[in-house]
C-alpha cells in the first residue's frame, strides 16, 4: 500500500476546499492509499482496517450465503474507513476526473462519519491505533495461551451482534442524569408504594398531599423533610431503593458486558486475560454498528454530494459525459432491486425540495385541498439546512420511516416487487406487488439490518442457569446456529444457559411444492396449499455442551 | 419430438404403464433440450431475467463506485494453510468443541458465464440471527422502479437453471485440468482425514505398483553418456567467479576460462520408476430430461468427491472414464464435458451399463485394473422393471470391485420409491452381494454432510 502521488493529493485538497465551502464539515487531515488486488485480498477479511487483530477465520473462505449481512454488520468492501485521520483506498489507474468524483464521494462519507450522531462513540479516538494495540495484545496472549485465545475470540464473536449499541449511544448522547432525590421520589411513589407496599388509593393520595405540604412549608428542604418521615415509617426503604438502582444498572448490560461482570469463570484469576480479548471483540463490533444502520443514508448522502460538487467543479470541464455514464451506473434505480446509492440520493433530493417549499410544517399538513397542497410553496430556502440536520440526527430506520411517502413513491415510480412461483412455466415471476407508500416503506424496513432482541433475565441465584429471552418479532432464529452459539455462551459463562425463543411449528399441511420441468405443460394434479405458520415458544438448554429443547 | 424416443415410448406403452410412469415419460419426451455443453448464460435461448443485487447491503464503494473487480482469493491462498486448519479442527474435537471446517466449493465467475470451481475449506461463524427464509413459498419482496400496473409481471427467471446443470464444473482455461487434479487430490485427503472415509485396504494387492524404465534423466559430474552443455557452462562460470577469474561480468572472455574436470555435467542413464494405474473408475450420469436441476447438481457433486477420494487413495494413479446416458449412452472424454452437458431426452439405464460392459470387455480392463463404477440418477427408468438393466448389472458385478448407485429423488416423488430403487431391491442383488453393490437413496435437497454420508456408504468396506 502506498500513498497517492502529489498530483492526485493536490486534486484531493482542491476537493476539500470546495466541499468545505459547500457546507460539509470534516477534519482536514486524510490519508489516501493506492491499493492493489493483493492489498485488497488482505484488507477485506479485516474489514478494510489494516490493523485489525488476526483470527484464523479471516484466512478461510467464510460461507457467505446465509445471513451474510446479518452476520457481518461491517462492509468488507468499504472505500473509506472511519478513523482519525480518515483512510481511503483507491485504484491506481483512475483518471483524474474520476478521482474527483470519488474524492467528493469519500469526503461526504467522512462528513457523515464525523457528524452523524450514531457515530458519536467513534469520535474520540482513532480506531486503527486502538486496533493496533489490541492486535499486539492478542498476539502476545496467543503466544502464551495458544489456541484458547481463538476459542475466546470465537465465542465472543458469536454474540457480538447482541450489543447494547443503543445503550452505549444513549450514555454518550444523554442529558446529564437527574439527581438522586428525584429518582428516589419517583421510585417511592411509582414503585415502592404501589408495587411493594401496595397501599390503597386514599393512603397514596394522602402521601402525595403530605409531600406537597412539606414542599410548601419547607421550600428548599421540603424533600429532605419528606423523606426523613419516610425513612422513619419504612426503615427498609433505603435498602430497597439502593438495590433497585443496582438491579437497574445490571439490567442495562448487554450479554457480553453481563458475562464480563458476572461470569465466575471469566473472573477466575487464571481466566482474567479472556476478559481483555472479549473487550476487544466487543469494541470492534461496536465500532462497526453505525455503518450498517446508516447504509442508505450514508451512500445517499455521498452520492448526493458527489453529484452536486462534481458538476460545479471547474477543474473537470470536458468530462461531463464520462461522469454522467459512471454516475448513472452507480445511482440508477434498478428495475428490481434496492440500490442504496440511488434510493438514498433521491430521498435527499426529494426532502430538500419539499423542505425548500416549507412543506414539512404544520401549516402544510393542515391543508386538505389537493390543488392547494400542490401549489404550496413558501420559498423558505431551508432545504439545504434541513438535509444537513437529517444527516446529523437520523439513521436508516428513521430516514425511511419518516420520509418515504406516497409523493416520493409516485415521483420516482417506485413499487414493491414480488416474486412468485409460476408452476406451469417453471419460473419465478417478478411482478409489481404494490405501489402504495406504506407497503414500500414496510418492505424497506423489513430489509434493514435488525439483530434479534435478546435479553438477560436477572437471576436471584448467581450460580443458576443464565436465562436469555428472545423477544419475538415475527421471525425465528436460524436454527443451525443456535447450538454452537449457546455452547460459546456456556463456555464464557461457566454455567448452563437457557434460551427462550419462538419457532415455526411444521404442520402436516406444509409440503414443499415441487416444480415441474421447464417447458412441460402437463398439468400437475397436486393442489398448492397455503403455508400456515404457527408459532410455538420453546426453551433451549445448553448444559455441559449438550443442547436440549422443550416446548413451553 | 425425437421419433426414436417416441417409438420406444409407444413400445413401452404397449407393455403397459401406470399413469405416473406415463406422465414422467411424457414429460421427458416433451423436453426439447439437447446435450450441448453449458457455457455462456443465455445460450439456452430463454430470456433469463436476473434481478440486480438483493439488498441495499450488497452494494459497496469498491465495486460499484470504483469498479475494482475480481477480488477473490486464489485457490492457493485459500489452501495455504489447509493442513493447519485440519489440525486445528482435530484439536477442536479433542477440546470438546464441534468441528468447524467444511469442504465447500467456491465458484469463481468467469467471463462468458464459464464459472470455475475450486474446492476450498469454508466455515461459518454462528450467531443468533433472524431467519427470513421460514416462509418459503413466496420469494422475498424487493424494491423496483419503472412503469407498470400493480399485478403486472415484469420478468421471469427459471427456477431450475438447466443451462448449468453441473453447477460445479471443473474449470477450464489456464492450468485448468492440472488445477482440478491437484484440487481433487487435496479434497480427497481432506475427505479421508476429516470425514474419516475409509482407507482402501487392498491397495496394490492385484499388481505391483511400479516397474522401471531407463532414461537419460540423472545428472552426473565428471563422466556420463551425454554432455549437458548449458549446465556445464554454468558450472564453469561459477568456478571462475569463485576463482576471481571474472573481473568484469559485462565483458566475459570465454577463452580465459579455467575449466575443472568436475565442471563437466553429464546426463547418465538411470532407472526411473514408472507408475502404473491401479484403478479404473467409471462415472455414469443420467442426463435425461428429468434430471434437470438439483438432482444433477447432487450427483455431480458426489461424483467429484468420490473421484477426489479415489485420487488420494491411489496416490493420483486413477484412470477415469465418463459416461453419460439418456436412452443411449456415450462416453465423453473429460470431466468438463461430463459435468457440463445439459440434460435432455429419455431414460434407459441399461444403455449405460451395457456400454461399460462393452468397454471393459473390449479393452480387457479386468486383467489390469481395480474397477469402480459409480452411477448417479434420479431413479427414473423407462425400463420400469429392470428387464434390461438387471442382466447388465449382474454382468458388471462379476468383475467390478464396487458398483455404487446414487439415486437423488425428486421431492415430488419422495413418497413412492423410484423405478431403479424398486427393481434393484426386488432383484435381491443388494443383499446377495453387499460388498460389491451399494445403493444410496437421498432426497433432492440433501446437504453436504448427507452427501458425505452417502459416499461413506457407497465406498465403505
Amino acid at each position: 500500500m502506498e500513498l497517492i502521488d502529489q498530483h492526485t493529493k493536490d486534486i484531493m485538497e482542491g476537493c476539500k476546499v470546495r466541499a468545505l465551502d459547500a457546507g460539509l464539515r470534516f477534519e482536514p487531515e486524510t490519508l489516501e492509499y493506492i491499493v492493489t488486488n493483493r492489498d485488497l485480498l488482505e484488507l477485506t477479511p479485516k474489514l478494510m482496517i489494516p490493523t485489525l487483530y488476526d483470527y484464523w477465520v479471516h484466512d478461510v473462505e467464510v460461507l457467505k450465503e446465509k445471513g451474510r449481512y446479518e452476520l457481518y454488520p461491517s462492509n468488507p468492501y468499504e472505500t473509506v474507513i472511519n478513523t482519525r485521520p480518515a483512510i481511503s483506498y483507491y485504484n491506481d489507474n483512475n483518471p483524474d476526473w474520476m478521482n474527483v468524483m470519488i474524492f467528493y464521494h469519500v469526503l461526504a462519507h467522512i462528513d457523515f462519519f464525523q457528524n452523524n450522531l450514531y457515530f458519536r462513540h467513534t469520535w474520540d479516538y482513532d480506531f486503527t491505533g486502538q486496533a493496533l494495540s489490541d492486535k499486539r495484545m492478542i498476539a502476545k496472549l496467543r503466544s502464551e495461551k495458544g489456541r484458547w485465545v481463538d476459542y475466546v475470540i470465537e465465542f465472543a464473536r458469536s454474540i457480538d451482534n447482541l450489543l447494547g449499541y443503543h445503550a452505549e449511544l444513549s450514555r454518550l448522547n444523554h442529558p446529564p442524569l437527574k439527581k438522586t432525590p428525584a429518582r428516589m421520589l419517583d421510585y417511592y411513589f411509582d414503585v415502592f408504594l404501589q408495587s411493594i407496599k401496595k397501599v390503597n388509593i386514599s393512603e397514596y393520595v394522602k402521601e402525595i398531599e403530605r409531600y406537597n405540604e412539606s414542599i410548601r412549608t419547607h421550600k428548599q428542604l421540603g424533600e429532605k423533610t419528606f423523606f426523613a418521615e419516610v425513612f422513619r415509617k419504612y426503615p427498609e426503604f433505603d435498602a430497597i431503593f439502593k438495590k433497585s438502582l443496582e438491579e437497574k444498572s445490571k439490567h442495562n448490560l448487554d450479554l457480553i458486558q453481563y458475562l464480563l461482570e458476572h461470569s465466575e469463570f471469566l473472573n477466575k484469576e487464571d481466566n482474567r486475560w479472556m476478559k481483555s480479548v472479549i473487550e476487544v471483540v466487543r469494541k470492534t463490533s461496536l465500532f462497526f454498528q453505525p455503518q450498517i444502520r446508516t447504509k442508505i443514508m450514508n451512500e445517499g448522502w455521498a452520492s448526493y454530494w458527489h453529484e452536486k460538487l462534481f458538476l460545479k467543479d471547474d477543474r473537470i470541464k470536458g468530462h461531463e459525459v464520462d461522469f454522467a455514464r459512471t454516475h448513472a451506473a452507480v445511482t440508477s434505480m434498478p428495475r428490481v432491486g434496492l440500490n442504496p446509492y440511488a434510493l438514498g440520493m433521491r430521498l435527499f433530493y426529494y426532502i430538500e425540495e419539499i423542505a425548500d417549499k416549507g412543506k414539512y410544517s404544520i401549516k402544510f399538513r393542515r391543508i386538505q385541498d389537493v390543488a392547494e397542497r400542490k401549489r404550496f410553496d413558501e420559498k423558505t430556502a431551508q432545504g439545504q439546512k434541513f438535509v444537513f440536520d437529517l444527516r446529523e440526527n437520523l439513521c436508516d430506520f428513521m430516514f425511511v420511516n419518516t420520509f418515504v411517502d406516497q409523493d416520493f413513491v409516485d415521483h420516482y415510480k417506485l413499487f414493491v416487487a414480488g416474486k412468485r412461483l409460476n408452476q406451469d412455466r417453471g419460473v419465478w415471476e417478478y411482478y409489481i406487488k404494490s405501489r402504495k407508500a406504506d407497503d414500500y416503506r414496510q418492505m424497506l424496513l423489513d430489509i434493514l439490518y435488525h439483530p434479534p432482541h435478546i435479553e438477560i433475565v436477572p437471576e436471584k441465584d448467581e450460580n443458576a442457569t443464565l436465562h436469555l429471552v428472545h423477544h419475538f418479532e415475527g421471525k425465528p432464529l436460524v436454527k443451525e446456529f443456535i447450538a454452537n452459539t449457546m455452547m460459546g455462551i456456556e463456555y464464557l459463562c461457566g454455567r448452563p444457559v437457557q434460551l427462550e425463543t419462538s419457532e415455526v411449528v411444521t404442520t402436516s399441511k406444509t409440503r414443499p411444492v415441487s416444480v415441474p420441468l421447464p417447458g412441460v405443460s402437463m398439468p400437475l394434479t397436486e393442489e398448492r396449499k397455503e403455508r400456515e405458520v404457527k408459532w410455538q415458544r420453546v426453551l433451549y438448554t445448553m448444559k455441559n455442551r449438550k443442547l436440549s429443547k422443550e416446548q413451553l | 419430438m425425437n421419433p426414436k424416443l417416441l417409438q420406444i415410448y409407444l413400445e413401452l406403452r404397449q407393455r403397459g404403464l401406470t399413469p405416473a410412469q406415463e406422465r414422467k415419460i411424457w414429460a421427458e419426451l416433451q423436453n426439447s433440450g439437447s446435450h450441448d455443453l453449458a457455457d455462456a448464460i443465455g445460450s439456452s435461448g430463454s430470456q433469463a431475467f436476473l434481478p440486480s443485487k438483493v439488498g441495499p447491503y450488497a452494494y459497496n464503494d469498491i465495486f460499484d463506485l470504483q469498479g475494482i473487480t475480481a477480488m477473490r482469493s486464489t485457490y492457493h491462498l485459500s489452501l495455504r494453510s489447509i493442513d493447519e486448519l485440519l489440525e486445528r479442527d482435530k484439536q477442536r474435537e479433542k477440546d470438546g468443541f464441534p468441528r468447524k471446517i467444511n469442504v465447500g466449493r467456491l465458484i469463481k465467475p468467469r467471463k462468458g458465464g464459464k464459472d470455475k470451481v475450486v474446492i476450498v475449506p469454508t466455515t461459518v461463524e454462528e450467531k443468533f440471527l433472524h431467519d427470513t427464509s421460514f416462509k418459503s413459498d413466496e420469494g422475498e419482496s424487493s424494491g423496483g422502479t419503472g412503469d407498470g400496473e400493480e399485478g403486472e409481471v415484469i420478468g421471469e427467471q427459471p427456477v431450475r437453471t438447466p443451462e448449468s446443470p453441473g453447477g460445479t464444473g471443473p474449470g477450464q482455461g489456464e492450468g485448468g485440468p492440472h488445477e482440478m487434479e491437484s484440487n481433487a487430490y487435496d479434497l480427497g485427503k481432506i475427505l479421508t482425514e476429516k470425514f474419516e472415509l475409509p482407507n482402501l485396504k487392498d491397495k496394490g494387492k492385484k499388481r505391483s505398483l511400479t516397474r522401471y524404465t531407463y532414461d537419460l534423466t540423472d545428472k552426473h559430474r565428471g563422466f556420463g553418456q551425454l554432455l549437458d552443455k548449458k549446465a556445464t557452462l554454468r558450472k564453469i562460470i561459477e568456478t571462475n567467479v569463485h576463482l576471481g577469474n571474472l573481473p568484469d561480468v559485462s565483458r566475459i572472455d570465454p577463452t580465459r576460462f579455467l575449466v575443472s574436470p568436475n565442471d563437466k555435467v553429464y546426463r547418465i542413464l538411470s532407472p526411473e520408476k514408472d507408475y502404473e494405474s491401479q484403478a479404473m473408475v467409471f462415472f455414469l450420469r443420467d442426463y435425461s430430461g428429468s434430471m434437470a436441476g438439483k438432482s444433477t447438481v447432487l450427483v455431480v457433486a458426489q461424483h467429484v468427491l468420490i473421484y477426489s477420494w479415489l485420487l488420494y487413495q491411489y496416490a493420483m494413479q486413477v484412470e477415469t472414464r465418463f459416461i453419460l446416458h439418456d436412452t443411449e449412452a456415450s462416453e465423453v472424454p473429460d470431466f468438463y464435458t461430463y459435468y457440463n452437458s445439459k440434460v435432455a431426452g429419455g431414460t434407459q439405464v441399461s444403455s449405460a451399463y451395457r456400454l461399460v460392459n462393452d468397454i471393459v470387455e473390449k479393452e480387457n480392463l479386468i486383467r489390469d485394473y481395480n474397477i469402480y463404477i459409480f452411477h448417479g440418477t434420479d431413479g427414473d427408468d423407462w425400463d420400469t422393471d429392470g428387464k434390461e438393466s438387471l442382466p447388465q448389472l449382474k454382468k458388471m458385478l462379476t468383475y467390478a470391485n464396487r458398483v455404487g448407485i446414487t439415486i437423488a429423488e425428486h421431492a415430488l416423488e419422495s413418497t413412492q420409491k423410484s423405478e431403479v430403487e424398486k427393481y434393484l431391491k426386488k432383484s435381491g442383488l443388494l443383499e446377495e452381494k453387499p460388498k460389491l453393490l451399494r445403493l444410496d437413496v437421498m432426497q433432492e435437497d440433501a446437504d453436504e454432510p448427507r452427501l458425505i454420508e452417502g459416499i461413506k456408504h457407497l465406498i465403505s468396506e
